[in-house]
């Protein structure tokens, strides 16, 4: 388990779900499609990617836009995704990456190889 | 009838397109009468707080890359905690996160927000248009190579490219590298070579 708050990020003692996952976790994106005011690009959905760091956690987005508290606060990811993996057929060189940040509700444990 | 050369109406007007405005003109412009009506804010408030914003420049975000190119130390706390190393000096980043990504000759990085504009005001002031468009958001994240090159910048194969989706509650700063005909230069010197686009990633800065 990582420590919430790294960079002394909110939320200060409010509720919060705690993180599950690690630096360097493989995660796979939910493939889903609520409607709403979703934070994950549909570029990424069903993509895996590996977990680059811990922001912290947030109050969840898909709340706030309705003005509800957002509480328990999701746990906020930075993933990075191969460029490769996100657009297979582009040939982009092997070491370029896209980070996108992903809430802890839209990633799956990927098995260990 | 034909006015004499000079004259001040000898030439015909486009006209301003003022006659049209938005469904989200209209409604910010109701939101904020009926605020104001309410006494939420006053209209004094709001004129502040477009003066705060437009006070805010690229010159705080050069003014921390400076810092970092002449103390090392300062740059560990920067990458570490980009708040409270820009807190150091005086820049208040209020609930911003800031991540800062440093470019190394093996790592080039650019900054998207691929969703909407994030982008950290407190440090570069406005986004330009071009940040906010459709074409760079959507393009950006798929062909960075090819943008890159639109604005100048042409990386071997061999510089990685990382870019940053800012999705969510961080917002980012690139670390460019320092240029190498700088040696002795003080940090103001320094300052005035860092450009917006390079702290955004598009661009990076000569020599």
């Amino acid at each position: 388990m990582q420590a919430i708050g790294m960079y002394g990020i909110e939320p200060r003692g409010a509720p919060h779900v705690e993180a599950c996952f690690h630096d360097g976790d493989a995660v796979r994106v939910r493939v889903a499609f609520p409607p709403g005011h979703v934070r994950t690009p549909f570029y990424c959905r069903g993509k895996v990617g590996v977990i680059e760091r811990l922001c912290g956690a947030f109050p969840n987005p898909e709340e706030l836009a309705y003005n509800r508290s957002g509480l328990p606060a999701q746990p906020l990811y930075r993933v990075r995704f191969t460029s490769r993996d996100l657009w297979p057929g582009l040939n982009a060189p092997h070491g370029d990456v896209v980070e996108i940040e992903i809430f802890q509700h839209w990633l799956e444990p990927m098995e260990a190889a | 009838m034909n006015a004499p050369p000079g004259a001040p109406h000898d030439h015909t007007h486009f006209r301003d397109d003022e006659a049209s405005i938005s469904y989200y003109r209209t409604m910010e412009i109701a939101v904020r009468e009926l605020l104001v009506e309410k006494n939420v804010f006053s209209l004094a408030d709001v004129r502040a707080q477009i003066e705060a914003m437009d006070a805010r420049t690229p010159a705080r975000g050069a003014r921390v890359v400076a810092r970092a190119w002449t103390d090392a130390a300062y740059r560990e706390r920067l990458l570490a905690n980009g708040a409270a190393a820009c807190e150091e000096l005086g820049l208040e980043l209020g609930p911003l996160k800031l991540v800062v990504v440093e470019n190394t000759p093996q790592t080039h990085n650019v900054i998207v927000c691929t969703l909407c504009s994030c982008y950290p005001r407190m440090l570069l002031g406005l986004p330009p248009d071009w940040y906010k468009s459709r074409e760079y958001r959507s393009r950006v994240v798929r062909e960075p190579r090819r943008v890159l090159e639109e604005f100048g910048t042409r990386l071997p194969d061999a510089v990685s490219i990382r870019v940053h989706d800012s999705t969510a509650d961080m917002r980012y700063l690139v670390l460019p590298m320092r240029p190498t005909d700088t040696d002795g230069m003080n940090e103001a010197q320094l300052a005035s070579r860092v450009s917006r686009d390079a702290m955004i990633g598009t661009t990076v800065i000569d020599r």
